[in-house]
């Protein structure tokens, strides 16, 4: 689905969503129930760098001074950090760090804050937008990963075919929705064919930001074992003594 | 990966407060020791886990020379070997022999 | 100890230098056990700690909780157990913070990014500890992130430290999202080669980013200069609200409209140090730069 198909998806054609020159993705739409929901993203697969890092963050800082309480979508589709030598001079994790702040920071100050993963996100434009917020879903044609596998053979020094071997047996490191849902970093996938604007009125009926609990589903789904109960060990051992 | 067993009969307790000790990393041509306390003070247990498989024999001969040499009794030896040659393995045995003698 | 190269000693050594004698306890260490279940299928040595170091001491007499990456087992790179390891002391962090217990965590970042044999735990784990991070920032806590060792600070660690609210980093500490490697191989030598030893410090280096304001510190490369600097650091909390990250957002885009244009350390540095001072440059110690640059705007804020 393109961000137009998923705007009118969600909230018919009277959505004010759209995107720029720059695959900043902008705007606001109305559900069937009447609630306001804000949209922000990233379009076109771009990559994510500097500018476009602080163009989403002042977008959400807007949002937040608008008013508290209204609920936010944020749509993904981006590559990889941009890779570039000046963006790396320049700071890049630094305003990457700086929107996962300000999307936290609408969280923490009310406002649900929703992502949809839809196109692709890779490594640490994903760390900065999907696994920013407080509920992730993804569609079905999504591709979240860390790196494609073909890179990652060179890396590891194995032949891609022993990797890609090795990756039907475990969901720990292949690029993929389901994998990523396995380790509780995705919370659900939606139907692409079902009213999308549905699907997400009833997640904003749920408590959206809470505690963070992806340790705890990737334990459930089983593709992290180990992850929540050494969480909870060290939280536990802190406090007494 | 392998995992090796070996099992020695050491001339004496290792003297020291230590409780345990750990030495090295899990690096290229390092590894890491982790030497614990056993309650029977003449026995030296010893565990390997490497990649590289074949040399058993060279542990082996390390391992001997160690336990004569240093006389760690009383211990369990844990090795996650990174590829090191026997020179290093030597090396962090001793050092691991020479923290587990330090104050506590 | 205090005295020894930072950048020389193990993650557990440079716990034990930073902070107060004899005063850390090491929550889940090495004779537990509890290493990566996921090495084994690519016939990959485990380590008794899978690479990180986590527990609570004092420095300078106060409770401070602390995590410390081996940068040295496997790059420092970011498994699931070595993950949970830093988010577990984040989160504890929160909930000691929030009982008035502590007011620090220290993180003692040496790490190439998320370990590819475990990439998604490890990116999860890096989002994860991110959000654990602002979390305890906003339970009173500061979360100090200290910078000093081989594996550099990447990937996802570039983003733990771009949130904590004061970074320290040395002489030889790295810190960006991408290695020149990685930006080698998809965008090829002219964008960035990673044979240039030198570009890659004039780029990522404490220098360029203590002058840009993207570290709080530059310090020698000794236990002694990271302890002093923590201590220093920790006098001056930054609680997380919205005035500082406006605050940060503003000097964000001041930064760009500044130096944009700069396509190498060397300009930033031309740009924002007296002409004079660049000669000899060479010779400068870390406390030269400090004392000179404490008085300039883009490094001498508190917006972050």
């Amino acid at each position: 689905m393109t961000h137009a198909e998923i705007a009118v998806g969600l909230f018919g054609k009277t959505h004010k969503v759209s995107v720029d020159a720059d695959g900043i993705v902008r705007g606001t739409g109305s559900l069937r129930s009447g609630r306001e929901v804000n949209i922000v993203g990233i379009a076109n697969a771009q990559p994510l760098g500097i500018e476009a890092a602080l163009a989403i963050a002042q977008e959400t800082l807007d949002i937040m001074r608008r008013g508290p309480g209204t609920a936010i979508l944020v749509l993904v589709d981006s590559g990889s950090q941009l890779m570039s030598r000046r963006e790396e001079l320049l700071g890049l994790n630094e305003a990457l760090g700086h929107l996962i702040k300000v999307l936290r920071a609408a969280a923490s100050s009310g406002h649900p804050t929703v992502g949809l993963l839809y196109g692709s996100s890779t490594g640490g434009a994903l760390i900065a937008t999907g696994l920013a917020t407080s509920w992730l879903a993804a569609l079905p044609r999504a591709q979240p990963s860390v790196m494609q596998l073909q890179a990652m053979a060179r890396v590891v020094k194995l032949s891609l075919d022993k990797l890609e071997r090795l990756a039907a047996d475990t969901p720990v490191f292949a690029p993929g929705i389901a994998n990523f849902a396995s380790m509780g970093a995705i919370h659900a996938v939606w139907d692409a064919d079902s009213d999308l604007g549905i699907q997400l009125e009833q997640v904003l009926a749920t408590r959206v930001n809470g505690d963070d609990e992806r340790a705890r589903l990737g334990a459930e789904r089983g593709g992290r074992t180990k992850a929540a109960t050494i969480i909870d060990r060290i939280v536990g051992e802190a406090q007494r003594g | 990966m392998q995992t090796l067993h070996f099992s020695y009969r050491a001339a004496s307790r290792l003297p020291g407060k230590r409780a345990q000790a750990l030495v090295g990393v899990v690096a290229s041509n390092d590894l890491e020791v982790l030497l614990q306390r056993t309650p029977k003070a003449t026995d030296c247990v010893v565990t390997v886990s490497t990649a590289v498989h074949g040399y058993d024999a060279v542990w082996k001969a390390v391992l001997a020379d160690f336990v004569e040499r240093r006389a760690p009794g009383g211990l369990r030896i844990s090795i996650n070997d990174g590829g090191a040659r026997p020179d290093v393995v030597a090396l962090r045995l001793a050092q691991g022999v020479r923290l587990m003698g330090d104050d506590a | 100890m205090r005295r020894l190269s930072w950048f020389e000693l193990s993650a557990r050594n440079r716990i034990a230098a930073l902070l107060d004698a004899r005063s850390f306890e090491e929550f889940i260490g090495p004779e537990e056990v509890v290493t990566s279940p996921h090495l084994l299928q690519f016939d990959l040595p485990v380590a008794f700690d899978d690479g990180i170091v986590v527990g609570r001491g004092r420095l300078d007499g106060k409770l401070v909780l602390v995590a410390a990456q081996e940068g040295r087992f496997m790059g420092g790179s970011i498994g699931e157990v070595h993950g949970a390891k830093l988010v577990g002391i984040l989160r504890a962090a929160r909930a000691l913070a929030a009982a008035g217990r502590t007011q620090a965590c220290l993180l003692l970042l040496d790490t190439g990014g998320v370990r590819l044999q475990e990439a998604n735990a490890g990116e999860t784990a890096a989002a994860e500890a991110v959000r654990a991070v602002l979390d305890a920032r906003t339970a009173g806590a500061s979360v100090v992130a200290l910078l000093g060792g081989r594996a550099g600070c990447f990937g996802g660690g570039s983003l733990i430290a771009a949130c904590c609210s004061h970074i320290v980093m040395s002489e030889h500490a790295r810190l960006g999202v991408s290695g020149p490697e990685v930006i080698e191989t998809y965008k090829g030598a002219e964008e960035f080669d990673s044979q240039d030893r030198a570009l890659a410090w004039r780029t990522l280096g404490g220098m360029t980013r203590r002058l840009l304001g993207s570290a709080d510190a530059l310090v020698d490369d000794t236990a002694a200069a990271f302890r002093q600097a923590a201590i220093a650091q920790l006098q001056r909390p930054r609680p997380l609200e919205m005035a500082r990250l406006q605050a940060e957002h503003a000097r964000l885009r001041e930064r760009i409209r500044r130096f944009g244009d700069c396509r190498d350390g060397a300009e930033i540095v031309r740009r924002v140090l007296e002409p004079a001072a660049v000669y000899g440059l060479d010779n400068w110690s870390a406390q030269d730069t400090e004392r000179l640059i404490a008085k300039l705007p883009e490094s001498a804020h508190d917006a972050r």
